[in-house]
């Protein structure tokens, strides 16, 4: 059966992750490399390792971030932040990268997907939509630059057209849920993930358990995406999914 | 060496970085002389069935069906694996190798298509691709069209049906989900592959 992917998401900044980390047994919890690998031992399904400083200057600093995590990782690895081109896409997947994530740019320039899809196939290709909610409604913007700027298209809307032009997944994130703990937008992730026939990845959130039961099961992810929870919260992964495995939802366990 | 067969579709790196981590001795090419030079071919395949055609273009096509013949074994990847049927309903322009049989169709309309994630394996205990992995097994696939069940199938998976997940037949191996993605028991496919 088709298990529903956990994917733990380390937010890199100058070639460190910056959110705390409480693993044990890391010499280094801020070293990119060791944590991904620490949560690819602890059963995460795949990893996303966003880049938010993504200046200019700085990724040198990321595809060397990128190489060292990839050389001990063997499960889907997902890099975003910053990618504007085909060139830079190019350069990420040739440091290690199976898939990236772009936001930004493909709300600028949309046909950035079709191209580096039909370079590197559409699998590889993660359309990341930061989307919050127009007040009262159950309609979400599409944002850019970090959740900074309003891009003026509805959320679902543009999700069907990153489909259509060639996207193999959307990473959908819910500005108005994210860092809040409090659980995913299952209102927001239902509306987007019936309305593409691609898999989407819930983020933004994440608190307990409960919350991907609730993603999975209400908000029909194909996929949940947290930092600070398996930070912070969970210890391992594992943990996480013996509860989604005794409450009904398939996983990928014993890994 | 094992050569890791380029015909400009999709990203190698992995593959390639999996073979290292195994201690292999690997390089990818896009050279048919290095080809049939090669102790063993893997042939990755990300991305669409048509891009295939650049094979016989590009000489690799002979240089591989010569390796085939004189028993190097070869293993087809994704795409890599479904080049090994007659063709698939992605390009019907595009003809496959045609070593096995069948067509590659597209997923039923009442299941999410790609085929993204990790899924499992129901394995016949007698491959030697397989040997030392068990049924239930997880891998990561991604894909949108599948490959028939075949008398070579040894592993199969059920997503909107059952389809092939892994073919063998003699030194011919193909496998439609992606090892160098499936973490230890990927690893453990690509080392029975390796130690062939």
């Amino acid at each position: 059966m088709l298990t529903k992917r956990i994917i733990a998401c380390l937010d890199v900044d100058g070639g460190r992750v910056v959110k705390g980390v409480q693993f044990k047994n890391l010499r280094d919890a801020g070293d990119p490399a060791e944590l991904a690998k620490a949560h690819s031992e602890s059963g995460a399904d795949e990893i996303v390792l966003l880049d938010i400083s993504a200046a200019h200057e700085r990724r040198a600093t990321l595809l060397e971030t990128v190489r060292r995590a990839a050389r001990q990782l063997f499960i889907p690895f997902t890099v975003g932040g910053g990618i504007r081109t085909l060139e830079d896409a190019a350069a990420v997947f040739s440091a290690g990268a199976d898939k990236i994530s772009i936001n930004s740019a493909a709300l600028a320039d949309p046909a950035v997907i079709t191209r580096i899809a039909e370079r590197f196939g559409s699998q590889a290709v993660v359309v990341a939509i930061d989307a919050k909610r127009l007040l009262g409604t159950s309609h979400w913007e599409a944002y850019t630059h970090g959740g900074r700027t309003p891009a003026g298209r509805e959320a679902t809307a543009w999700a069907r057209e990153a489909e259509s032009r060639g996207a193999g997944e959307i990473l959908l994130t819910s500005m108005d849920c994210d860092g809040t703990g409090a659980g995913f937008d299952c209102e927001l992730t239902g509306c987007v993930a019936d309305s593409v026939r691609i898999p989407v990845i819930a983020s933004g959130g994440a608190g307990g358990a409960q919350h991907f039961v609730e993603v999975f099961s209400e908000g029909h992810a194909d996929a949940a995406l947290a930092a600070s929870i398996f930070h912070y919260g969970f210890s391992r992964i594992t943990d996480l999914k013996q509860q989604l495995g005794a409450q009904g939802i398939p996983v990928r366990w014993p890994c | 060496m094992i050569a890791i067969v380029d015909y400009g579709a999709g990203n190698l790196v992995s593959v390639k970085k999996a073979l290292n981590w195994l201690g292999q001795d690997c390089a990818i090419t896009s050279a048919p002389g290095e080809v049939t030079k090669a102790a063993k071919i893997v042939l990755p395949g990300v991305g669409h069935f048509a891009s295939t055609a650049a094979l016989a273009r590009l000489g690799l096509q002979d240089a591989i069906v010569d390796a085939i013949g004189r028993g190097i074994p070869f293993l087809g990847i994704c795409v890599g694996m479904q080049w090994m049927f007659e063709r698939s309903q992605e390009s019907p322009g595009t003809c496959g190798l045609g070593l096995l049989n069948g067509e590659c169709e597209r997923f039923p309309a009442g299941v999410k298509s790609p085929h993204v994630g990790w899924n499992q394996l129901e394995v016949d205990s007698s491959s030697r691709l397989l040997q030392g992995v068990p049924s239930s097994s997880f891998v990561y696939f991604t894909h949108s069209y599948r490959a028939p069940l075949a008398e070579s199938t040894v592993a199969c998976c059920e997503y909107g049906g059952r389809f092939s997940a892994a073919v063998e037949r003699d030194y011919l191996f193909g496998v439609q989900f992606h090892p160098e993605k499936s973490g230890a028991i990927g690893l453990k496919i690509l080392g029975n592959f390796c130690a062939l």
